[in-house]
């Protein structure tokens, strides 16, 4: 037994100097780098904006009360694709989520 | 496929055409379906003849698929908890499914159809559609909690609620732009440079073919860099997947 342990544990040393182990890599944020990090929170602000704007101007068509809900959800939307942002840098299992 | 005279052609590489002939002209069988097909066979026979021997010592191909299982298993045991281990399957599906479709389109002559928004969209409503029922089978009509924070003012409900509701529904919608926009811009990088290998090298004398190295060198760096991408777009994908089970399965 001793002497697995021993191999274990000149295997994880002999790893390491090859660099062979790498670091854990940070969960919730896979695609790191700068122009990873700058594209997912684009992607992020641009969908819930989009989302918010399609749910005005369809509920608008259904109403008839252009322009009016449009401008509210074009409002609520980037506030939702903020939220996105925040959440994407923040934290995952915090309080409140 | 190939970049042809003088112009810069980089967006034919994504039309779809008909394959199979007549029939596949009838049904619409465009060669997207065909590298999908491809892509579940290649995935079945990858984890079908890998595990096949059951050799304690394995082989390469069983190594393959044993390590491809335990990288997804332990993605989504990480994210969700023990629980998720029984959406294993469908996340490993997808998984598999995204990453053969990249990587498919790496081969020459080969198709990319995770450059399809219709496709990629496609994917990620039924990854929307599946975790919103699955919150609901677990939480019923707690789940509508999830879109008002506890101890948030209730004055602010007519606010915070909208907003998560757009959050939420945006979901989708970045799941399927990020995977979709990535491939596309790839591919695009990789055919205006092969463009310009063609469009230098052309040119007359030995500075022609000298010029020609430049782009045809960054061509090469482009070609490891989408296959880096085309592995991390199918982690994205899946890790995106397991945070939002996580979400159905524990709400808060």
């Amino acid at each position: 037994m001793s002497e697995k342990d021993g191999f274990e544990e000149r295997l994880r040393e002999a790893r390491t100097r090859r660099g062979l182990d790498k670091p854990q890599a940070t969960r919730g944020s896979p695609n790191s780098g700068p122009w990873g990090v700058g594209f997912r929170a684009g992607v992020e602000v641009v969908s819930a904006l989009g989302v918010g704007v399609f749910l005005g101007i369809v509920l608008d068509r259904w109403l008839g009360t252009w322009p009016w809900l449009f401008l509210l959800f074009f409002v609520l939307g980037s506030a939702a694709g903020i939220l996105n942002v925040y959440r994407l840098f923040s934290p995952r299992r915090g309080a409140g989520r | 496929m190939a970049a042809e005279g003088k112009s810069i052609d980089a967006l034919s590489q994504f039309e779809l055409t008909p394959v199979l002939g007549a029939v596949g002209n009838a049904v619409g069988f465009t060669q997207s379906t065909a590298h999908m097909l491809l892509a579940v066979g290649l995935v079945t026979a990858l984890m079908l003849w890998g595990v096949s021997r059951r050799a304690i010592v394995p082989g390469r191909l069983q190594a393959l698929a044993e390590s491809s299982y335990e990288f997804v298993h332990e993605l989504v045991v990480g994210q969700v908890g023990d629980q998720g281990r029984k959406y294993f399957p469908f996340v490993f599906s997808l998984f598999m499914f995204i990453l053969f479709g990249n990587l498919l389109g790496m081969v020459p002559y080969g198709f990319t159809f995770t450059s399809h928004i219709a496709v990629t969209f496609g994917l990620a409503a039924l990854v929307f559609v599946v975790v919103t029922v699955i919150a609901l089978m677990i939480h019923g009509t707690h789940f509508f909690g999830y879109f008002f924070p506890e101890g948030a003012p209730k004055v602010l409900a007519p606010l915070i609620i909208p907003i998560e509701v757009i959050s939420y529904l945006s979901r989708p919608v970045s799941l399927s732009v990020r995977l979709f926009a990535n491939m596309v811009a790839g591919h695009v990088m990789l055919k205006v440079f092969a463009t310009f290998v063609v469009m230098i090298g052309s040119a007359a004398g030995v500075l022609g073919i000298l010029g020609a190295t430049l782009p045809l060198a960054v061509n090469i760096a482009l070609i490891g860099f989408e296959l880096l991408v085309a592995f991390l777009q199918a982690y994205v994908f899946a890790i995106l997947t397991s945070i939002y089970l996580h979400d159905a399965v524990h709400l808060h």
